[in-house]
């Protein structure tokens, strides 16, 4: 009974609160439901019992991404104003999107009914690989089966970085930075003089 | 504790309900009074160690310091700006104070004592940890005002800086263990280095607890690295607008992240409940006992670095993130997996 309020319960919100994110008008506000929307996704992948996928979600797009998305979003003076005035000229190519994808999400639950790919059982109980705990199982099959497509993946990403901070990257001149490790290595005795100059001289320095 | 409410007669469901309930009060309630008492502690040795006296006035040895201040802010009225966002600028305390508390589901205070066994316990900590920043930038945003701006971006981007290192270090941790639940990880630092129970004594874990302890003080924003709050640049931080109990449930929230960040010293490289010898005669102390004296120790380190250490500048904090523990901690994953990797797991 309680899986079945707790199922109810993230499954509305998750909804309610993507909905929330387009129909909201302060870009802040939107990112914040989207937030809650991942949160509660997380909650229906506890339930399903892929319980690191949950924590991966919350961790890497709650703990992360939507952190990042909140600090531009912050930082960034948008008025959607101007925004939505584009919204009759886009609606056609973003209906046309939208259709697309629920034409896959309808292919692939179809299929995925239809029951020749071997991934779960459609009831949804989550069939772990090798009767191990969701992350050996995981794992196993990222570093055992699927290594080579694996460590392609991380390449992409590789490259991805690198260009990212290639192109972003400016070469300022006259920059000062601080050198910490000669400010530590620095003693006393070279930083220091003790002069005794004649009265009335001064000191030069 | 289910089954001691099944023998009531309730049904399985019920009776786990009310156990799971009975568990978080009782996680809940003493650790929001040790929290009363750890900031009464935290500010009488900050005084010792200024030469001062410290709280002395409200009851014996002003003990009760900080219910009196408790009171005060409850009866003082609580202040909403008038250009802030108002349901945002409530909700920040609110978030801050709950994911404070919500970690401690998983911390094992004796072998068995904890609340939510799960398997990816650790994973648990590091997700609940990263919700932290939201409390922290939602009040800066909606206050709508300058200085806690400025302090919710520096959050924001502190608190990232240091997961990342702290995510390494627990990989070491995870990868010597072999598993991510906290009472196997506690568990399997019986007797680790001869008789020694925990990682710390292992010469390639020990560099790892003294980065972590230094991140996890980076983390939970406490000095040095108490940039979010540094009252000579930013007033109060994000914490500038805040009044009553709004302001109490941030002062408690961050007394209780500092709370679990002693506890998971503790647990991950301390050895938990467990004694600090693995001596028969020692493990007649409870585990509970162990665990509890190991928090109190590193809090008086937390509060002992407050009082001697300076406050960093922003750029040393971010380089000290990036360019110096991000890579160390990352060669040690390396390191600490190829080490296993010959001993353990066979080449």
């Amino acid at each position: 009974m309680i899986q079945t309020f707790a199922f109810y319960l993230f499954a509305v919100m998750v909804i309610a609160s993507g909905a929330v994110t387009i129909l909201a008008r302060n870009p802040v506000h939107s990112v914040l439901w989207l937030i809650l929307a991942f949160f509660n996704a997380a909650g229906l992948m506890v339930l399903v019992g892929a319980e690191f996928i949950a924590m991966l979600l919350v961790i890497v797009y709650v703990g992360a991404v939507a952190v990042l998305f909140l600090f531009v979003v912050m930082m960034l003076d948008i008025d959607f104003a101007t925004l939505r005035a584009g919204f009759v000229r886009n609606f056609p190519l973003g209906f046309a999107i939208a259709l697309v994808l629920l034409c896959e999400l309808v292919l692939g639950v179809g299929a995925y009914r239809v029951g020749a790919l071997q991934l779960g059982t459609p009831d949804g109980t989550a069939a772990t690989a090798l009767g191990a705990s969701n992350i050996e199982a995981i794992g196993a099959l990222l570093y055992g089966r699927y290594l080579f497509l694996f460590e392609a993946a991380g390449l992409i990403l590789l490259v991805a970085m690198i260009g990212a901070i290639v192109l972003t990257h400016r070469q300022r001149s006259g920059v000062r930075g601080q050198n910490i490790s000669r400010q530590i290595a620095r003693r006393p005795d070279e930083a220091t003089v003790n002069v005794r100059p004649e009265v009335g001289k001064g000191v030069s320095l | 504790m289910t089954h001691f409410f099944q023998t009531l007669g309730l049904p399985h469901d019920w009776a786990w309900f009310v156990a799971t309930i009975c568990g978080i009060l009782l996680i809940a309630l003493p650790l929001l009074l040790g929290v009363a008492m750890i900031i009464y502690a935290d500010r009488k040795i900050w005084a010792a160690m200024a030469l001062r006296r410290g709280p002395n006035v409200v009851g014996p040895f002003g003990l009760l310091q900080s219910f009196a201040d408790g009171l005060k802010v409850f009866l003082q009225e609580t202040i909403v700006p008038a250009a802030s966002n108002k349901a945002l600028f409530l909700i920040a305390p609110v978030i801050t104070f709950t994911v404070a508390l919500l970690a401690w589901a998983v911390i094992p205070f004796n072998s068995g004592a904890v609340l939510a066994d799960i398997n990816v316990g650790l994973l648990y900590i590091l997700a609940i940890s990263s919700l932290g920043v939201y409390g922290v930038v939602i009040a800066g945003w909606a206050s709508n005002s300058k200085y806690p701006f400025f302090s919710a971006m520096r959050a924001s981007a502190q608190m990232i800086s240091y997961e990342v290192s702290i995510g390494f270090i627990l990989i070491c941790v995870v990868l010597w263990a072999g598993t991510f639940n906290l009472g196997a990880i506690v568990e399997a630092q019986r007797s680790h280095v001869w008789l020694i129970n925990g990682f710390v004594a292992n010469p390639l874990l020990f560099p790892r607890w003294v980065m972590f302890l230094i991140s996890g003080m980076a983390e939970t924003a406490r000095a040095p690295f108490d940039l979010t709050e540094a009252e000579s640049e930013l007033v109060a931080g994000y914490q500038t607008e805040y009044s009553s109990m709004a302001f109490a449930a941030y002062w408690l929230g961050e007394y209780a992240n500092v709370l679990l960040m002693c506890a998971l010293n503790a647990v991950l490289f301390w050895g938990g409940y467990l004694p600090p010898l693995d001596w028969a005669p020692l493990y007649y102390v409870p585990g509970f006992v162990w665990l509890l004296l190991k928090i109190l120790f590193f809090f008086f380190v937390f509060s002992w670095v407050k009082a001697t250490v300076p406050r960093y500048r922003y750029d040393q904090l971010m380089r000290l993130g990036w360019k110096v523990f991000l890579p160390v901690s990352l060669g040690f994953v390396v390191l600490v997996s190829g080490y296993l990797m010959f001993t353990r797991y066979g080449a």
